[in-house]
């Protein structure tokens, strides 16, 4: 799960990583009054939105008086902003944090990260900040030092200091690096964060260390134990079927296409939507329905799919070993039937009780298609949604 | 011969009295598969209705049974916790079916088995299988057993349901399985590609080899430098997700592409560059080993 910027800051303060005061607001009369509120002076009106880029997307701004605030926010909120992260077709800003200025005298990078070579936290730190790290990491690898920290004794007061040096800090800004390095760990560790990024962290004309922006994702897996960030949660971020999706405990994701994918285990999943690929066609999501699905899951995935206006066919590829065949034949016929289901349908079932399954499917009365093998059935329903057009 | 468990391997079901638990040990019996013993705290001295004893502590039922092996269908949120308890007992070898668990927990697992002999498989994986010969079977997991079929090729899987496309046709044309292992979807976990295919370039029954992998991280890449150093016998190769889109988490906590790695272009090429038969569906793994064999 991601969180905001707004977010994130609020959550590493807490652990005493120093932020510059702020604002999170969602109309331009809350933008103005913030700015007020704030002192006056310099302040950034930042678009709050899950993707990063938002600078060089037009997001983030200067203002140095109330009525710029206004005016800025005025042509943020309800804008798209398409960044590289946000694919092409970009994300609506409905909210606006406003912060208080700083004199950059310097930017840097700090990150910490999950990694699964290391099997372990890493922290990941450069003296060049504000860029994107990707880039970076690879155009100028030695730029970045990635220190693993141990996953049960935590960071040792030597690694925090080789961090801080290699950030450039020096004499009482040693000090001040060393507890948001700290903080930042802390706040990893306590949130079962997957990355907790400062981007840029900087040092002020007069010397101090603030981190200008922050990022928090966490592992959904853990999500079970912190019912407190489960509140951070921003729906108007996520793809409503995505939403739907889970509430069933599905996995699903929305792609481009047009293709439908029904599909039980996450590699054959992916595997499905490479071979609809190689005939010629495009899924138009991911859609694991996991390993135990019951007949109310599988009816409800067939009604997200189907609730996609793009979809021109589905294709049902389920290998049941924990799922029985006649429990997915149920949950297609029921939802064919419920959602009156006008596209072509593809269904390729093996594994347990298949004979049942396909048996059910065959008396079901349904307009569908059967096959044996996924690239049979993905050149079928290729064929069979390219005719839809 | 097969790899890590035969039909005489004892095991433990951690998690026994649970849905999952139940019943996948009443399929594994049926199997022929010696679940000796199950372990769920609070309910030792009870037995299940298959006949098996329950135990409060995995150190009991080993004591009690002589057990080398155990399986955990644990719910997520306690299943590290199982692990690190079936290592402290000294088993030989921990099979966690688990799904979902956090990876900072993981990380604790695999900081607590360090110095240990205990191998671990999964978390978040269908299982381990040594398919039946001489009414001796051994099916650990959740695979649907029917498919299987005693033979010489190991299989070893980041993925599920793709395992089973494969044995489904080593089965089909013939050449059956010598060991089929899912090593799982997770980022930090336990046995990775190189730890299996050590393990079926010393088995004698096994005469190739099918790994199936997944875009994200590595492990395929360094299994691939493995592969071109020490692996003498054909391995027939696929990679899933070269259409999945970067920066999204595709089902498996461990299957995303990030900043331009762990892309199935590069995984691909890595197994072409080591001798892998790579397969460009899931389709023809089967078909593409039994050509393979035939050279």
């Amino acid at each position: 799960m991601n969180i905001h910027e707004y977010q994130a800051k609020e959550v590493l303060a807490r652990y005493g990583v120093p932020v510059p005061k702020g604002i999170p607001v969602d109309t331009p009369d809350q933008a103005a009054k913030a700015f007020a509120d704030l002192g006056g002076g310099l302040a950034v009106v930042k678009a709050q939105i899950h993707a990063g880029g938002r600078g060089k997307a037009g997001g983030v701004k200067l203002v140095r008086t109330k009525e710029e605030a206004r005016a800025i926010a005025e042509g943020l909120i309800g804008r798209v902003l398409v960044t590289p992260q946000t694919g092409p077709e970009g994300r609506v800003v409905k909210k606006l944090y406003v912060t208080q200025g700083a004199e950059i005298a310097r930017e840097m990078y700090l990150a910490v990260a999950m990694d699964r070579n290391a099997r372990a936290p890493v922290v990941i730190a450069a003296a060049e900040g504000g860029v994107d790290i990707e880039d970076l990491a690879h155009n100028k690898p030695a730029a970045l030092l990635r220190v693993p920290v141990h996953p049960v004794k935590g960071v040792q007061p030597f690694q925090v200091r080789r961090i801080c040096f290699h950030l450039g800090l020096k004499g009482e800004q040693l000090k001040s690096g060393a507890a948001v390095i700290n903080g930042l760990l802390r706040a990893f560790l306590d949130t079962d964060a997957s990355l907790a990024e400062i981007n840029p962290l900087i040092v002020t004309k007069d010397g101090n260390v603030l981190a200008l922006d922050a990022k928090l994702s966490f592992d959904d897996n853990a999500l079970f134990r912190h019912k407190d960030l489960a509140a951070y949660r921003d729906l108007n971020e996520e793809d409503p079927k995505e939403v739907e999706a889970k509430k069933f405990d599905l996995n699903y994701i929305a792609l481009s296409g047009n293709i439908g994918c029904m599909v039980n285990g996450a590699g054959l999943a992916m595997a499905t939507m490479d071979v609809i690929q190689q005939k010629g066609g495009m899924p138009a999501n991911f859609l694991d329905v996991g390993g135990g699905a019951n007949k109310t899951q599988v009816t409800n995935a067939f009604k997200i799919l189907l609730s996609d206006q793009n979809v021109k066919g589905i294709l049902v590829n389920i290998f049941g070993g924990i799922m029985k065949c006649d429990t997915i034949a149920e949950g297609v016929i029921a939802a064919a039937r419920e959602t009156k289901m006008s596209v072509p349908l593809v269904v390729r079932l093996e594994g347990t009780n298949v004979d049942l399954g396909r048996k059910m499917l065959q008396e079901s009365g349904l307009n569908l298609q059967t096959a044996t093998s996924l690239d049979e059935a993905a050149e079928k329903i290729v064929k069979a949604a390219g005719a839809q057009r | 011969m097969s790899v890590l468990v035969n039909g005489d391997s004892k095991i433990i079901v951690q998690g026994i009295t649970g849905e999952a638990g139940m019943f996948h040990t009443k399929n594994a019996l049926a199997y022929g598969t010696k679940m000796v013993a199950g372990v769920t705290p609070g309910k030792g001295g009870q037995v299940t209705a298959d006949g098996t004893p329950v135990f409060d502590t995995v150190v009991e039922a080993k004591k009690a049974t002589g057990a080398t092996v155990s399986v955990i269908y644990v719910p997520a949120a306690f299943a590290a916790d199982a692990i690190c308890e079936a290592v402290d007992a000294g088993l030989d070898l921990v099979v966690t079916i688990t799904e979902g668990i956090p990876v900072a927990d993981m990380a604790f697992v695999r900081n607590f088995m360090q110095g240990s002999k205990t191998r671990l498989i999964g978390p978040n994986c269908p299982g381990i299988i040594t398919p039946v010969t001489d009414q001796k079977g051994c099916k650990i997991g959740i695979m649907p057993a029917y498919i299987h079929k005693p033979g010489k090729i190991g299989v070893v899987s980041r993925s599920g349901t793709l395992t089973y496309e494969a044995v489904w046709q080593l089965t089909s044309v013939g050449l059956g399985q010598s060991t089929c292992i899912g090593i799982g979807g997770d980022p930090i976990k336990g046995m990775d590609f190189i730890d299996c295919l050590e393990l079926f370039e010393n088995d004698r029954q096994t005469e190739g080899i099918i790994m199936i992998g997944e875009i994200g991280g590595s492990a395929e890449e360094e299994a691939c430098d493995y592969i071109k150093a020490l692996v003498k016998k054909p391995v027939v190769g696929f990679i899933a997700g070269a259409t999945a889109p970067p920066g999204k988490r595709m089902g498996h906590a461990g299957a995303i592409i990030s900043g331009g790695k762990g892309t199935a272009k590069d995984k691909k090429a890595a197994m072409a560059k080591a001798g892998v038969h790579v397969c460009d569906t899931p389709s023809v793994l089967g078909i593409t080993m039994k050509q393979v064999l035939k050279k």
